[in-house]
């Protein structure tokens, strides 16, 4: 019996882990089913406490509506929510998550699927857009609705985690039955407590989703200072910092993916001087605008979002991470293998360097 | 009331069979303990005039010497120690204010060694400074909410002024007229020479050091000495000093004796005239009243400079922050109780104010609750003695801590506690020129690019130990904190966890 303070969130957890990635530059359907022969030959690198996948384009008909995907330990923090959801929210459809039952995935929460487009006069009542609306909406069911917990929230999008290998988790998600142009994979080794399913990787919010391997050592510096901005850590986890961040970066502060990979990720000093000048003047000026939301300690991150990807490792390169294409297609993954797995012809296999961002997107309109 | 109400607090104690009478110990003590009785033909010492500041001990070709706590010692009481009584007598005797100097020597609690650093094991590995990069440089200034473009969609890189630090130190205020010309002089080449700042103090800017104005703090202080518009203008930020963590609320006062030529023009007052430093500020009776002068600095020098707020650590000092950075302040420099001074009443030095270690955690977080902790750089001071000190305060939150005790002590203090008398035998807190002269600035700006170095080095240490390559991503970083020996209440204040949790 574990004690209740050992929960995710109670305490703060490091992982190692294994990540993959697989994206059609040309949007055509990848199916899920990829994703999970990918992340096999890396089994190794997980130890059955958590696995998720992130697929882009699995919603086509739904595409104009936020995806919800949401655990609750029980069907009063269900009803509770779905009031809530009812009041500021138009519901075009609500179910269960299809899963399979198999031996390897058990205690699993009630796990729910919600299309919803927010209720324009509560958008015009309280000023926001549907993306500020969307994400606030998530940020006050997770941490004031008791046994409820959105794990996804994007549109056209949907992520899908448990505890358990991740090869198991896309067995029970039926992943096979999705079609992406994007998917991202993720296998989990925390070092203590099986932890929960809220708690596995990718973590989301809106498109943006994040899967990561590390430990990053700037966490509690991240997390003080991306709290004051409205986002609340409720998990303690690195994963859930750098999604905040990303999506601080990107949506709130305008902030490119590359711009973004130079604060996170930060040039050092002694490499800024060696720039010219208007790349030293942009580099300075990002380090000296975000000190606090440099990101150090070792990780590979591959942040997904609609209509692209991008990886990135720390400035020291301290996690393994490889890239490889084929065709229309990209792969990463932490180790060629899982690259190799999906794909035995994968060329141009390459290890990305400590901070440089590798960003691919799909041809505009293709998704 | 005998021959003397105290007896002497030390021995001087001469081992005559190394000395050699070579009467060195005679000229190095300026408080007149040692002389030489013809007659007798016998160097003799009077205890009661020892300050226990060492010159002689240090300078003593053979060793002869050494300075020991008296032993004659009052019936011991554990309500009326033998200091506090002394201090009734000493008062009973002069009917005045008891003088101190330097920081409250009390048995306070100090946080800092109450507060241990984290390391890197197994699941995230530490980082060796001798073969990564390890940074350690600092920049100082309010961040503007959001990045600006231009119309081409690029950065405009503008940013409001900003101070770099090549290591999260500068050296805290110290007013020339409190400390000599040499000890400026070593201190002003020691920054330059570093990347950091040295700190003017309120006695304005000698004018041989307008030369060091890129690494120099200008202060301006209530008593406004030295302050017109090309001292603002000669350094690289402005301290507006509303007060000092060794005496919270109280004024300053230099005396008539110390004001020389050299000092007169410094600070632009009559030679001989004391220079007395209100308790407030009498343009500042509100917090209105601090952006007016916060804005008439700015104005003054175009703009261009950071302005420093410096407060003493004081019970509502969460708040009185959170006040400063909303006023147009650039920097807050909050000082703890146990900073140092050149001259303090004892009953204040040793009663007012709180430990910076409290003041710093409780400010970081107010300005991060009210969202407001980028609009302030944090620079923290009030005794920092060691590199694990710099760390840790990091760790709670300042970008950068204020050094004024320890520069002092690299300049060769031995913190006798006694500026006050002006007779400083190693010529650091003294105006007379034979006891100036003591003071190499060259070698003392050694000394201090010594001990800021090897700080240096040993925080490049605990930061890769930590995981950590860059020091920015220690501030605040309290996950690297965890607390021994304090109560629940203490906890919560430092926003740290206790040691095993």
């Amino acid at each position: 019996m574990i004690k209740q303070e050992l929960w995710e969130g109670q305490v703060r957890i490091p992982s190692g882990c294994a990540i993959s990635a697989v994206i059609s530059r040309e949007g055509r359907p990848i199916n899920g089913s990829a994703m999970i022969e990918s992340m096999r030959p890396m089994h190794e690198r997980s130890n059955g406490l958590g696995g998720g996948f992130a697929g882009y384009g699995i919603y086509p008909e739904y595409k104009d509506f936020f995806a919800l995907h949401i655990f609750y330990d029980t069907d009063e923090a269900r009803n509770a929510v779905e009031a809530n959801l009812r009041a500021v929210a138009e519901i075009v459809r609500a179910e269960n998550i299809p899963t399979r039952k198999i031996p390897a995935i058990i205690g699993e929460p009630l796990i729910w699927r919600y299309f919803v487009a927010p209720l324009r006069s509560v958008l015009q009542s309280r000023q926001q857009d549907e993306e500020e609306f969307i994400a606030r909406l998530v940020m006050h069911i997770n941490t004031k609705y008791t046994g409820a917990y959105v794990f996804s929230s994007g549109k056209n999008m949907g992520v899908f985690k448990a505890v358990g290998y991740p090869e198991d988790v896309g067995e029970f998600y039926r992943l096979e039955e999705y079609n992406g142009y994007c998917w991202t994979a993720h296998g989990r080794y925390p070092t203590n407590t099986p932890g929960w399913w809220g708690g596995a990787h990718p973590f989301a919010l809106l498109d943006r989703t994040i899967v990561h391997n590390g430990e990053i050592s700037s966490y509690d510096c991240n997390r003080r200072t991306i709290e004051m901005y409205g986002y609340r850590c409720t998990l303690q986890t690195d994963t859930e910092v750098i999604t905040y961040i990303a999506d601080f970066l990107q949506r709130k502060q305008g902030l490119s993916l590359e711009e973004m990979a130079s604060v996170i990720a930060a040039p050092f000093w002694s490499t800024i001087e060696r720039k010219g000048e208007a790349e030293r003047k942009e580099l300075s000026y990002l380090r000296t605008l975000y000190p606090s939301l440099l990101i150090t300690g070792p990780f590979s991150i591959i942040l997904g979002f609609a209509g692209g990807l991008m990886a990135l490792n720390d400035r020291l390169k301290l996690r393994s991470m490889v890239v490889g294409e084929k065709d229309d297609r990209v792969y990463i993954a932490s180790e060629e293998a899982a690259i190799r797995a999906i794909e035995p012809e994968a060329e141009n296999i390459w290890a990305p360097a400590g901070g440089q961002p590798v960003i691919v997107r799909v041809r505009e309109g293709a998704y | 009331m005998g021959q003397w109400d105290i007896y002497p607090e030390f021995e001087v104690v001469r081992n005559e069979a190394r000395c050699t009478r070579c009467m060195g110990c005679i000229a190095q003590c300026a408080n007149g303990v040692h002389s030489y009785d013809e007659k007798r033909q016998a160097l003799l010492c009077d205890d009661a005039k020892c300050v226990d500041c060492h010159r002689c001990v240090a300078m003593c070709p053979t060793r002869a010497l050494k300075i020991v706590k008296s032993d004659c010692a009052l019936r011991e009481n554990g309500n009326w120690d033998g200091d506090t009584i002394k201090e009734v007598f000493k008062q009973a005797q002069s009917g005045g204010v008891l003088l101190s100097s330097m920081g409250n020597p009390k048995r306070y609690p100090v946080y800092w060694d109450k507060l241990l650093l984290n390391a890197s094991q197994v699941t995230n590995p530490s980082i060796d400074p001798l073969r990564e990069p390890m940074e350690t440089r600092v920049f100082l200034g309010k961040k503007p909410e959001r990045p600006q473009r231009g119309a081409d969609g690029k950065f405009t890189c503008e940013l409001p002024p900003q101070l770099e630090l090549s290591m999260p130190m500068l050296f805290s205020a110290m007013s020339y007229g409190s400390i000599s010309y040499n000890a400026h002089e070593a201190l002003a080449r020691a920054a330059e020479e570093l990347g950091i700042y040295y700190n003017t103090g309120e006695g304005g800017l000698h004018e041989d050091f307008y030369a060091y104005g890129e690494n120099t703090i200008v202060q301006v202080a209530s008593g406004r000495f030295g302050v017109h518009e090309g001292y603002l203008n000669a350094g690289a930020a402005i301290e507006i000093k509303m007060g000092q963590g060794a005496k919270p609320g109280i004024g300053g006062h230099l005396p008539g004796t110390k004001v020389g030529a050299d000092i007169s023009r410094t600070r632009m007052i009559p030679e001989g005239s004391d220079a007395i430093s209100p308790a407030p500020h009498h343009d500042i009776y509100s917090i209105e009243d601090l952006r007016q002068l916060v804005y008439s600095l700015k104005q003054a020098t175009h703009h261009k400079k950071p302005v420093i707020v410096k407060v003493a650590a004081v019970h509502n000092i969460a708040a009185i922050a959170s006040g400063i950075a909303r006023s147009g302040a650039d920097i807050i420099a909050i000082d703890g109780f146990r900073g140092g001074t050149g001259a303090a009443p004892t009953r204040i030095r040793d009663s007012v104010g709180i430990p910076i270690e409290l003041a710093l955690a409780a400010v970081d977080q107010r300005l991060r609750d009210e969202g407001i902790r980028n609009e302030v750089g944090l620079i923290a001071g009030g005794s920092i003695r060691s590199s694990a000190d710099v760390a840790k305060a990091i760790a709670l939150g300042a970008d950068a801590v204020y050094l004024g005790t320890a520069a002092l002590l690299a300049l060769g203090c031995h913190l006798c506690r006694t500026c006050q008398t002006g007779t400083c035998n190693w010529g650091i807190a003294t105006q007379r020129s034979e006891l100036v002269a003591r003071l190499d600035p060259k070698e003392g700006a050694r000394r201090l690019c010594n001990l800021l170095t090897a700080w240096n080095h040993e925080l490049m240490e605990m930061l890769g130990g930590m995981g950590i390559n860059s020091i920015e991503a220690l501030r605040g970083n309290r996950l690297m904190l965890r607390g021994i020996g304090l109560t629940a209440g203490e906890l919560e204040i430092l926003g740290v966890a206790h040691a095993g949790a």
